[in-house]
């Protein structure tokens, strides 16, 4: 341990504790833009700066240990007037065109130029654009980069998929796609980790907002929204309410008062993934010789957007099953059309998602089985919800509670964990036993797959089928270790559920931005608690689905199931991996 | 007004001399990887300052050349601007009116033609080609790419056993390198900006004096593959060192009787002493290298028939042989190379030079090894005869100033013609033509043409060592799928040799004669590669946990530089030559260090390789 004073007040921590930790003991909050916590702490910003008694220039205090003895000043002169010049060279090559950002309101550093009380700005302005394809499903305005280097680092250490690089050198240097490609030539998984750790606007989500609301205004089409799991644990955030009360069903209500004419639940089509893919996994596992090994999830287009041009051999791994989202668009301008008598083609199926890659999924070719038009039109991020009822001025406080619109909007507890990591896995066990003994197990049978950590696996031994060994990781990286272990032939497993964002949906890349904190687990714990609260926890056990299969597609892994519900992954290609760089 | 004033600076000029050589200092220190459009541009506005004003094309041109180039670096520019400042730097060359201009837009011209690629990746592409790869300085200079910051770290709190098992990481030869490397590392120490490089040489010195012995290195599970190394010099023993970590079965064959190579062969042991260089091979053959001395690969045994009997093999045969000067007389008795005399002193052999006249051919680090050599064998005057001036030898500075100290004499501007032999075949004298320096070539360095006013000198002579070179053993190669080309063995950046199966090679055998570091450096790669090509992928790392950077005060403070031994001395015998540091010494050296491993670039990107 050591001991320091800080602005005068003493305080104990352990050794290799940083200053900037110390003073958060002490409740002294440094300002600070660059840091974040053991994944950017390489002291760029210099807005966390102190002054060191006996230390004639200031310290970095993301990045220096804490002494014994040591005493700091966290807002002397000295320190105020170098973290206010810096926050003006920060801002003159800023464009801060902050009313027209879709940060504004919750950019760090707006804030911290607040808090520094700074409004005339002492230097020119001068800043720079980078040209960029806006049609693709992530947006970087270089305009607004702070070079924080925040994107480069998360994309490096967490997703080990290395888009983001330092781009030229000297003063002009700046932050782009690595090795100067363009983002469509990468193999960006659109996880959009990127985007919720940018402190400012530089990275965003393609606003598909308008489509939508044209779509809606329009009296010839019928729109219809699907709402994932983990959105209604999160949408309530950056509106001020209180978890617990941002229920789904307010969400359905502000969803109504935009003007969608049917709003359901992907919980449904997340119930009927399990059904095909829990289908899909039994018959794999009852005829192991045909079939590659482990079985993979496939419902996160980030991670399939990684294996396939990361592991490429691993394509036949994955579970033919299309995601939630697709089999809602597919079941909707299929079953649902014809059950009101619409033209499938007039209908406008929305998705709202805690996700950026949803975007490139639903766009991506073989993605139109139902009519011949994208099963889904528009993929929409819980952020752009929410910005659509900010623009309706829907007084969120004041919303009553609405259920979902039926048929297609009844799911179970199982569906709803589908946003926690563990929750596809947890599902898909509940119902393969089922399928295998004909009886229902304890729905908290598979607990140990549950939990925000990266890595986890387990055996469950199931009666008639033996034992099934399976993982559940989440973060590219984890699931990089994973591959590289199965491909070594150091791990085995049969099934095995990969989310790319680091805690599953619930942290998902198109979830609402808060700087410094990490919400994958607390929403993650939401959708256990609404699991547990479920009347129905088992999705073969959900009546709609029954219907849909008894009324329409027969059984599942049947031919009207895998023509609407299965996919080919081989129909599309990712950019090539890159050679890695030659160590040494 | 007084007629006539003595001219004394301003203030302000003091000051801007000052500055001068800060910047000086700064240009030093500059990191390898910068955009070389931007450096062009930074050069171009400090020749831009010092115009006159008086002639158009350096008063505008110059402007308009800085005005072109920002805008190719602002991405507002098209193939068409980089054109124009090829031709605008062109016509400032042939029109300015003094040097100013004409030198200022000479290096625009230099660099619009000597790096165009940079200039349109701009102009078009709107992107920069520059990047730094390696953020430390020290550590991105260094071949091997020892971890320098880490290991001076340790060494200020004192744990020097720990520092010396960092360097093994990437280094087997940490005592060698702390006596003789070259130290390529000092040359870009971002120390230059504040005051003068860090002497990262004598801090490593003084560990691996005061370190306490390593353990032996732990192994990887034995692999089963046999590796044959043909040359046991630093880089094949680097090689050696770590495929035995990696678990392969490593023999080398060395001609000599001794393993060293030129750390034995070619550096005197008052550089290198020899107990120092017999313990850092002890410790790396304690991996279970198998030797066998008194093998010469190429006759005792054929390239393809060892290749043969293992699984891999790595040629590091060095460069031994001699080069000739080719003049008259040259094959006379008493003309050694300096290949020859240094090879007898490493094997014990010491001439006697007592009472004798040497003269030495050739002003680089091998001359002097020989001329100071000479000088401990007895012999009454040594002469280093080199045909260019005293600034232009090659040798370390150092080198050519301790020669100069023990008594050798520089004889510069002086070409030999020819030797001179009595009726035995002895040679008497050297006879050489002064020379007078000449138009600066291409690579930098000037020519020089016969002084046509002096006549040819004659220097007498009882021993002549010709030290000009050496260049590689070629014997053996024929009929094998080795190539030999331009007098060295053609291998590919990865030391593979191509159109074979597992042989590779490395040092001065492919690069032609350079520097320990580079051969270790290449030992390094051919271990990674050839561990590779067995089908493993072992990898080397250490499990010394380095110091926090401290937080003291970086203000200007002196290098210490090491003391040398009295010359009147030292030149009576083959002991070291350097003193060490003192504790004191290196206490405050380390401390100069700025950690770059932590601040700047350095832990943003990379600044310890932990691992390889």
């Amino acid at each position: 341990m050591v001991t320091l004073t800080i602005d005068n007040k003493t305080v104990q921590v352990p050794e290799g504790t940083t200053i900037l930790e110390a003073a958060q003991k002490l409740h002294i909050e440094i300002p600070h833009l660059c840091y974040l916590k053991d994944i950017n702490e390489i002291g760029a910003c210099r807005m966390c700066v102190v002054e060191v008694k006996g230390i004639e220039r200031l310290v970095a205090s993301c990045n220096s240990a804490a002494e014994d003895g040591m005493e700091v000043y966290t807002n002397s002169p000295k320190v105020r007037e170098s973290r206010r010049l810096v926050i003006e060279m920060l801002l003159s090559q800023h464009n801060s065109n902050c009313p027209a950002c879709v940060r504004s309101g919750n950019c760090t550093l707006q804030k911290l130029a607040n808090d520094l009380n700074i409004y005339e700005l002492e230097y020119p302005k001068q800043y720079r654009s980078q040209p960029w394809d806006r049609n693709l499903p992530l947006i970087r305005d270089s305009s607004k980069c702070i070079k924080c280097m925040r994107c480069i680092q998360i994309c490096a250490e967490v997703q080990t998929v290395d888009i983001w690089d330092v781009s030229g050198t000297g003063s002009r240097t700046t932050v782009d796609v690595s090795h100067n490609r363009t983002l469509d030539n990468t193999e960006c998984t659109y996880c959009g980790q990127c985007i919720t750790h940018c402190p400012v606007g530089a990275l965003r989500e393609r606003d598909d907002t308008m489509d939508v609301m044209h779509a809606i205004k329009d009296p010839n089409i019928v729109t219809v929204v699907q709402v994932a799991p983990a959105v209604r644990a999160a949408w309530g955030e950056s509106l001020g309410l209180d978890r617990d009360f941002a229920s789904a069903e307010r969400m359905v209500s502000a969803l109504k008062e935009l003007g969608f004419d049917y709003v359901f639940d992907t919980n449904f089509s997340a119930d009927l993934t399990i059904m095909e893919e829990g289908s899909e996994f039994i018959e794999r596992f009852t005829h192991r010789n045909m079939y590659k090994w482990p079985m993979f999830t496939s419902c996160c287009p980030g991670w399939v957007r990684f294996l396939k041009s990361q592991y490429p051999e691993f394509t036949d791994n994955l579970s033919t099953a299309k995601s939630p989202q697709q089999m809602f668009g597919a079941v909707t301008k299929s079953y649902f059309a014809e059950k009101i008598g619409v033209d499938p083609r007039k209908l406008f199926v929305v998705s709202i998602m805690p996700c950026v890659s949803k975007k490139s999924e639903c766009a991506l070719p073989g993605m139109n089985d139902a009519c011949g038009d994208p099963d889904v039109d528009v993929s929409l991020t819980t952020r752009e919800m929410v910005r659509l009822f900010r623009s309706e001025h829907i007084s969120a406080e004041h919303l009553s509670e609405t259920a979902f619109d039926s048929p297609l909007g009844t799911g179970t507890g199982a569906a709803v964990v589908f946003g926690a990591t563990g929750g596809v896995m947890d599902a898909a066990l509940r119902s393969a036993y089922y399928l295998i003994t004909g009886k229902n197990p304890d729905a908290d049978s598979f607990r140990d797959v549950r939990g925000v950590d990266g890595h986890k696996e387990a055996v469950f031994d199931i009666p008639g089928a033996g034992e099934v060994r399976v993982a559940v990781v989440s973060g590219l990286k984890n699931a990089r270790i994973l591959l590289r272990n199965i491909k070594a032939g150091r791990a085995q497993y049969d099934f095995v559920e990969v989310m790319a964002c680091p805690g599953g949906c619930a942290g998902g890349g198109g979830q609402p931005i808060h700087d410094g904190c990490e919400l994958a687990g607390e929403r993650g714990d939401k959708l256990w608690e609404l699991d547990g609260e479920a009347p129905i926890r088992f999705s073969h056990e959900n009546p709609d689905v029954r219907a849909l299969y008894s009324e329409y597609l027969g059984s599942p892994l049947g031919e009207s199931a895998h023509h609407l519900l299965h996919t080919d992954h081989r129909a599309w290609n990712m950019p090539p991996k890159r050679k890695p760089k030659y160590r040494l | 007004m007084s007629r006539l004033d003595i001219n004394t600076p301003s203030h302000a000029q003091t000051v801007v001399d000052g500055l001068y050589r800060d910047i000086e200092r700064h240009i030093a220190a500059s990191p390898p990887g910068l955009c070389p459009v931007d450096m062009a541009l930074s050069f171009l506005t400090l020749c831009r300052a010092q115009t006159c004003g008086k002639c158009v094309p350096c008063r505008v041109g110059l402007a308009q050349l800085s005005t072109l180039i920002t805008s190719v670096l602002d991405g507002d520019a098209d193939e068409k601007t980089v054109n124009l400042i090829e031709r605008t730097a062109e016509t400032i060359v042939r029109s300015a009116d003094c040097a100013i201009g004409i030198q200022a837009a000479r290096i625009v011209l230099q660099g619009v033609r000597g790096f165009r690629d940079d200039y349109m990746e701009h102009a078009k592409n709107k992107r920069c080609l520059g990047s730094l790869e390696n953020p430390v300085p020290c550590v991105a200079l260094c071949p091997a790419g020892v971890d320098i910051p880490g290991y001076i770290a340790l060494v200020h709190e004192g744990r020097y056993e720990e520092a010396v098992r960092l360097i093994r990481k990437d280094n087997p030869f940490p005592t060698a390198c702390a006596y003789i490397c070259e130290h390529p590392c000092e040359a870009r120490c971002r120390r230059s900006m504040v005051d003068n490089p860090i002497n990262i040489r004598a801090i490593k010195r003084y560990a691996v004096d005061h370190a306490e012995p390593s353990a032996a290195p732990v192994l990887a599970e034995p692999t089963g593959k046999r590796v044959a190394i043909v040359g046991g010099g630093p880089g094949g023993l680097s090689a050696a060192y770590y495929l035995s970590i990696m678990g392969h079965k490593v023999t080398v064959f060395e001609k000599r009787k001794q393993l060293g190579g030129m750390l034995r062969y070619g550096i005197p042991s008052y550089r290198l002493p020899r107990e120092k260089l017999d313990q850092e091979i002890e410790y790396i053959l304690s991996t279970g290298i198998e030797v066998k001395t008194g093998v010469n690969v190429g006759t005792d045994i054929g390239y393809d028939e060892l290749h043969s009997q293992y699984d891999s093999m790595y040629i590091a045969i060095g460069a031994h042989t001699d080069k000739k000067v080719g003049i008259e007389g040259e094959d006379s008795e008493g003309v050694i190379s300096a290949v020859m005399l240094l090879r007898g002193i490493g094997d014990g052999n010491m001439p006697d030079f007592t009472g004798k006249q040497v003269v030495v051919i050739g002003g680089g680090n091998v001359a002097m090894d020989c001329v100071r050599s000479a000088i401990r064998l007895g012999a009454d005057k040594v002469s280093c005869v080199y045909r260019r001036r005293h600034s232009d030898m090659t040798a370390q500075q150092e080198e050519i100033e301790g020669a100069i100290a023990e008594g050798a004499e520089l004889m510069v501007l002086r070409s030999p013609t020819r030797i001179e032999r009595d009726a035995n075949g002895h040679c008497t004298a050297l006879w050489v033509q002064p020379q007078i320096i000449g138009a600066i070539g291409a690579d930098g360095r000037p020519k020089t043409s016969r002084a046509i006013y002096s006549d040819e000198v004659r220097i007498p002579a009882d021993v002549i060592i010709v030290a000009i070179g050496q260049g590689i053993e070629t014997f053996g190669f024929e009929n094998t799928s080795i190539q030999i080309s331009r007098g060295t063995i053609d291998a590919l950046p990865d030391s593979r040799i191509s159109n074979t199966d597992g042989v590779f090679a490395g040092g001065d055998c492919v690069t032609g004669p350079a520097t320990v570091i580079r051969a270790i450096a290449a030992g390094k790669v051919a271990a990674a590669n050839i561990d590779e090509y067995l089908g493993f992928k072992h990898r080397i790392t250490s499990d010394v946990k380095i110091p926090n950077p401290r937080l003291d005060s970086k203000l200007p403070h002196g290098r210490i530089n090491t003391n040398e031994r009295e010359a009147c001395q030292r030149k009576g015998d083959f002991e070291c030559i350097e003193c060490g540091m003192s504790p004191q010494g290196v206490e405050q050296e380390s401390s100069r260090c700025l950690r770059c491993d932590h601040y700047g670039y350095g832990i943003f990107k990379g600044g310890r390789k932990g691992i390889w």
